[in-house]
């Protein structure tokens, strides 16, 4: 399954948001979509998954998801959106109660993410008593649960602090390397973008248009060891975003 | 080296302060020294029983009613009224405020009619809901459920407005259905807001039960109360409002553990 974004326009009452996004999200793959702060990132990110609706154009899905897939959309919050009144577990039970599965295949999908997100130990403790990390990987353990075809994540690591967002990203890495997910990943940290997308779409600042996109063709596993090339695409993401982001920095907030 | 490094003053501390501590004793201290002030006034003479009685004749009034068997008859009647009453009020309250929280239509119809009939005394309907209701158990009942009602509607629709809404958005990004979103999502989010609510209904539950048995009842701690009061019988008085107060406290007490369970997810 693949998606497509066509001339995709959106915009609140009098403020345009996006305008004519044209994009391929192909399978396997990891898309990062960067941009300046207000650009309509997050938007886009809610039109792809069907949380909104786009003013014009389409966001067509190509072919079908695999079998089994639950939820083929699946998003991953930038706070996470944990239940506080439920546990890990619980947390990770509620996407799954309303596909009647039966107890013995629930229980089953639920150890299987705990383990594969290393939070069996922890699957009876609250949100409350986890660091932001560990919400975070509970978060991608309920997303994970779905068996997606594609994962929208929206800045997850972004309220993270440093350390944090290096563990963490060593550990989508790994996850990408055994499973290969598909994944539409918005960021502002140029960091994550060249680390972890296969392709970076850099969008303009309101109304966010795609100004270029970027391949990155090295394996995610390889990418730490090649620091220079990485270094390269990083420079020049940041002379394209620089002026962007500069400009957008001086406009008033709301327009 | 070592008496230049300590030279100089320290830094006065200025923090501290605004932070309650929990001092167990003071309470029940406070209590006996007020009664036993009191006891001893009345010992001396200097408060007149008239005025108020002696503490110890409350008590004697209030054993004469257990010895009777009579206490049972009115706390049993006037539980009856309360749970009656605060339950039904309650789940109503529940319903509305939750169908005002979640349909705009029920919002704009419904929430400036609580709105306006809020804050009427409904003391003051009580001889409507006698006429209503009857003269015995229904308008009790509904003046306590009346009562109940409107506080528990604002508190719920207040607790499901302010239901985070990025987890309602990641329900229905996983695709949850309507009834579960309500279910698993809005309840228990507004649910530390209704519980202080519960907390503020039952103590009006209790101010009007006794309003409402005083009108055609022939047992209830309100009725007795106000028995006592026409007879002029103050330790009779007093024992009576000593039970509604422990009425009172047993309630918030419940409420406390209900708190403690089901917001246990909080602490």
């Amino acid at each position: 399954m693949e998606l497509r974004l066509a001339g995709l326009h959106h915009a609140y009452g009098d403020v345009e948001v996006l305008r004519g996004i044209d994009l391929d999200i192909p399978a396997g793959r990891i898309v990062c979509v960067i941009g300046p702060s207000g650009c309509g990132k997050s938007t886009l990110l809610r039109l792809i998954g069907g949380l909104e609706r786009p003013d014009r154009g389409r966001v067509i899905q190509i072919g079908e998801p695999p079998p089994g897939s639950l939820n083929p959309l699946t998003y991953i919050f930038q706070d996470f959106a944990l239940l506080p009144w439920r546990t890990v577990e619980g947390n990770v039970r509620i996407v799954l109660e309303d596909h009647a599965l039966g107890r013995a295949e629930t229980a089953r999908i639920v150890d299987d993410v705990l383990a594969r997100t290393r939070l069996a130990e922890f699957r009876s403790a609250f949100p409350r008593q986890l660091s932001g990390g560990m919400k975070q990987r509970v978060a991608i353990a309920r997303a994970l649960s779905v068996s997606p075809a594609f994962l929208l994540m929206d800045e997850p690591l972004s309220a993270l602090d440093a350390q944090t967002r290096e563990l963490l990203m060593d550990d989508l890495i790994e996850l990408w390397t055994r499973e290969g997910f598909s994944a539409v990943y918005i960021t502002h940290n140029l960091q994550e973008a060249v680390r972890l997308g296969h392709r970076v779409a850099v969008l303009s600042r309101r109304p966010g248009e795609v100004r270029e996109i970027l391949e990155i063709d090295l394996p995610l596993d390889a990418r730490q060891a090649h620091d220079r090339e990485l270094e390269g695409h990083r420079q020049r993401l940041w002379t394209l975003l620089r002026d962007e982001a500069q400009a957008a920095e001086l406009e008033l907030v709301g327009g | 080296m070592a008496e230049t490094r300590d030279a100089g003053r320290t830094v006065p501390f200025r923090g501290g302060g605004f932070l309650p501590r929990p001092l167990g004793i003071v309470g029940p201290l406070v209590f006996l020294a007020v009664i036993g002030l009191w006891e001893a006034g009345c010992r001396a003479g200097l408060i007149p029983p008239l005025v108020l009685p002696a503490p110890s004749e409350a008590l004697a009034a209030l054993s004469h009613l257990v010895e009777t068997g009579l206490l049972w008859k009115h706390v049993g009647a006037s539980l009856q009224r309360l749970v009656l009453g605060w339950t039904l009020g309650t789940l109503i309250g529940m319903a509305v405020g939750v169908s005002i929280g979640l349909f705009s239509l029920a919002r704009a119809g419904l929430a400036p009619v609580v709105a306006a009939v809020f804050p009427i005394p409904k003391i003051a309907l009580l001889p409507l809901f006698v006429i209503w209701f009857g003269i015995g158990e229904g308008s009790k009942v509904a003046t306590i459920l009346f009562g109940t009602f409107f506080p528990t509607v604002v508190a719920t629709y207040g607790g499901v407005d302010n239901v985070d809404r990025s987890l309602i958005r990641m329900a229905q990004s996983f695709g949850l259905s309507w009834l579960s979103i309500v279910r698993k999502i809005i309840l228990p989010g507004a649910l530390p807001a209704i519980l202080p609510g519960f907390r503020i209904s039952a103590a009006i539950a209790i101010v009007l039960l006794v309003a409402a048995e005083m009108i055609g009842a022939e047992f209830g701690i309100g009725a007795y109360i106000l028995l006592a009061g026409s007879l002029m019988a103050m330790d009779e008085l007093i024992a009576g409002v000593a039970i509604l107060s422990v009425l009172g406290l047993t309630v918030n007490w419940l409420i406390a553990r209900a708190e403690r369970f089901l917001l246990r997810w909080r602490l």
